[in-house]
């Protein structure tokens, strides 16, 4: 019987970097030859583009002068923004009052920040807002403590977007949820509104309903009553939206299992509390992502009031480039412009992604 | 005696009441609305009905894909407007399918910079308004671009300006017809031949090649086609006449400012749908389907997509019909879809009622008959369960 043999050693070389640049861009660039070529062709198209954009928007640019020395340049003119900052976000408040519809803005952000975490969503929060909302209004709308009153005909720019939007998802959510919960009605008749409802409203463009506050409305008034333009816009705005927010909760009211609302009914709930308290809590929180899209249309969509002649922030930075003196740097304006947006809806759609990973109850 | 259910506490009355209640409030609010209506438009004057339609429109549009003049009735007007938003859709779906995909195909490459610009992408044109970006684009025609007698140049026959896109196309011939004809018999001839492989397959288990087959012959006809009637190769080069160009084919400002800026908008949630739908197929799928021996391509056309497909289709059916209403911006930059020509309309007759009701039938139609399309396009594709 033979000695058990000595097991050979086998000497394996060093890995090839495991980690380090190299192999970083090795896996992640260069994994294989369409990769490769890939990588070249984008970084070649990049080389291409960014370095002049680079150039037109920093090296070259103004960023505070008057139009007349942008006449001369080959950048950007980013003194379109600062010298007419004013016009742009808050339209046509009166002169000196400027304080009113900023101390309002800072005051809603402040609320919608405070109302960010939900261990402060308890009935006081709905007091505050009851009270910031009222303040935020007198504010506006002055006529009180000395402030001379401010038509909503001149409420314009950034705060009209702000009022718009916020109204607009504020109170086109419990509207959404009412249609889908009728939708899903027992009751034929119900239902059948319901449904038309929904059905007409999403198959239509928002123009047209937009439109249709402003031109045809008032055909529906009875003789010497108005009613305010901003207010028209807005409903219009909160029918649409309801009817796509109501889409919306009623896939998450299909995905309750039965078994839910069996529950609910041997525990002898009647239909609003088995709503209030089993259904609806967990059919709103799995909607939250496409409830979220919706509301973020919405805020997008508020831009769309420019075609009704309401001045909003877009339509007021359109009125600047008007200016025979500023004509000609709408990149610069817009890009203005979508940089501000982009800083909404992104902290909306971050904030509902925080929302839904504490909300998640499951495993 | 068995306790009465007062008839407050019995379900079924009292949804009775309630429906009741809800009928005799729609009900009362519209007759309402109605009778206010009727008395504004009498004590106002403006007429009703749809008599205008007959009238003369009296008002130039932009572009048009029929005949149409100033001098033609208000219908006519109508159909152009519709038109031009049925060819600004029916584009603009075309190339948001495209770039979506690829965009979408891009956002799950392996390449780390590919995979992070259509990232960026898809993070930065979603959060803009489409208005905004129309705006922008249309800026970017009328402002960037020279007048047309310093057009830019970049190749023979293709101008730009802030009149638009210039380019030279064949000059008319008969040939082109018959190849158009020609290639459309192939492709109806393809999709026979394509049934009757697919029908063979099924029966003898042979597979027949008719996709090759039929690409190869929409190729080969037309361009045999083209030989013989003589190869004609002249072309319709644009040419500066005065203050604009003559010749060739114009694409105005405002439809690609429109089409671009809807494209690059709808692209970018068309992109999320796909990298969702392509995601929501388990690796064990596309592992097993390896591990039968299918081929990569095979893998995708087999396995991933008609799976994928199912999970896409009906989220990207409501892009695509976004596509369509949010095409109704037009009016903000000048290009004449229904809703601008029809705001005309109602600028010019006052019938502000018939005018938008107009818009809501149209857009309700088209929305219609897409999603019954789509329904269709769905069923067909669904999973066909025991």
């Amino acid at each position: 019987m033979s000695t058990p043999t000595q097991p050979t050693r086998e000497y394996l070389a060093a890995p090839v970097h495991k980690d380090g640049a190299v192999a970083w861009l090795r896996k992640n660039l260069f994994s294989s030859w369409f990769n490769s070529v890939l990588t070249v062709l984008t970084m070649l198209a990049l080389l291409y583009t960014i370095p002049p954009l680079i150039k037109w928007a920093f090296i070259d640019s103004v960023w505070n002068t008057s139009a007349e020395v942008c006449r001369d340049i080959d950048g950007a003119c980013w003194s379109i923004i600062p010298r007419n900052i004013k016009f742009i976000l808050l339209g046509f408040f009166p002169e000196g009052q400027e304080w009113r519809p900023i101390l309002a803005m800072i005051l809603l952000l402040g609320l919608v920040i405070y109302s960010k975490e939900r261990h402060r969503w308890k009935k006081a929060l709905l007091w505050y807002w009851l009270v910031g909302l009222i303040v935020m209004g007198t504010l506006m709308y002055g006529g009180v403590f000395g402030m001379p009153v401010v038509e909503t005909g001149q409420w314009s720019g950034l705060p009209l977007t702000m009022m718009l939007s916020f109204f607009g998802m504020v109170c086109a959510y419990p509207l959404g949820v009412v249609l889908a919960l009728g939708r899903r009605s027992k009751m034929p008749a119900i239902r059948t509104l319901c449904v038309v409802y929904i059905e007409m409203i999403r198959g239509v463009p928002l123009i047209s309903l937009l439109f249709m506050s402003s031109i045809m409305f008032p055909l529906f008034l009875p003789d010497g009553m108005t009613i305010d333009k901003v207010l028209r816009a807005q409903v219009a705005i909160i029918l649409f939206t309801a009817a796509y927010i109501a889409e919306v909760v009623r896939g998450g009211l299909q995905a309750m299992p039965k078994g839910q609302y069996e529950a609910a009914d041997s525990l002898g709930l009647n239909y609003r509390q088995t709503m209030r308290l089993i259904i609806l809590p967990q059919a709103l929180k799995i909607v939250i992502p496409p409830t979220v899209g919706i509301l973020l249309s919405a805020f997008k969509d508020t831009s769309l009031v420019v075609i009704i002649a309401l001045y909003d922030v877009l339509k007021t930075t359109k009125v600047t480039l008007q200016n025979p003196n500023w004509t000609g740097y709408s990149t610069e304006a817009y890009i203005f412009l979508a940089v501000l947006y982009f800083i909404f809806c992104y902290a909306m759609s971050s904030y509902s992604r925080r929302l839904e990973r504490e909300l998640h109850t499951g495993h | 005696m068995p306790s009465a259910v007062p008839f407050w506490r019995d379900e079924a009355k009292r949804a009775i009441v309630f429906q009741l209640a809800a009928i005799a409030i729609v009900f009362g609010i519209s007759y309402y609305l109605f009778s206010n209506t009727q008395a504004n438009l009498q004590r106002q004057s403006i007429a009703t009905g749809f008599g205008f339609l007959d009238k003369e429109a009296s008002f130039e549009i932009g572009e048009s894909l029929i005949e149409y003049s100033a001098a033609d009735s208000y219908t006519r007007a109508l159909l152009v407007g519709a038109l031009n938003t049925v060819k600004v859709s029916f584009i603009g779906i075309v190339f948001t399918l495209i770039l979506g995909t690829v965009i979408g195909i891009s956002r799950l490459s392996k390449n780390w910079l590919v995979s992070k610009l259509a990232a960026a992408y898809i993070e930065v044109m979603q959060n803009i308004p489409v208005l905004l970006q129309l705006f922008f684009w249309y800026a970017i025609f009328y402002e960037a671009f020279p007048a047309p007698r310093q057009a830019l140049n970049p190749f023979t026959g293709l101008f730009l300006c802030n009149r638009g896109m210039i380019f030279a196309v064949p000059a008319a011939h008969p040939a082109h017809s018959a190849m158009g004809w020609t290639l459309l018999a192939v492709l109806v001839g393809g999709w026979v031949l394509n049934r009757w492989g697919k029908k063979r397959q099924a029966a003898t288990g042979k597979p027949f090649p008719a996709l090759r087959i039929t690409i190869a012959a929409a190729i080969v006809l037309p361009a045999v086609v083209w030989l013989l009637y003589g190869a004609p190769t002249a072309m319709d080069i644009p040419a500066l006449r005065g203050f604009n160009f003559k010749g060739g084919v114009t694409v105005s400002p405002e439809f690609s400012a429109l089409l671009l800026g809807l494209v690059i908008y709808t692209s970018a949630f068309v992109a999320e749908i796909v990298r969702a739908g392509i995601q929501s197929v388990g690796k064990g799928q596309i592992e097993a389907a390896m591990a039968i021996g299918l081929r990569p391509a095979k893998v995708l056309q087999l396995v991933v997509l008609p799976q994928a497909l199912r999970v896409i289709i009906p989220p990207l059916t409501s892009q695509m019909l976004n596509l369509t209403k949010n095409s109704s911006l037009a009016i903000a930059i000048g290009y004449a879809d229904f809703v601008a020509v029809t705001n005309t309309i109602i600028n010019q007759t006052g019938q502000a009622i018939e005018g938008v009701a107009l818009i809501m039938l149209v857009f309700l139609v088209f929305s219609l008959s897409t999603s019954l399309f789509m329904n269709w396009y769905n069923k067909k594709m669904a999973l066909v369960e025991r």
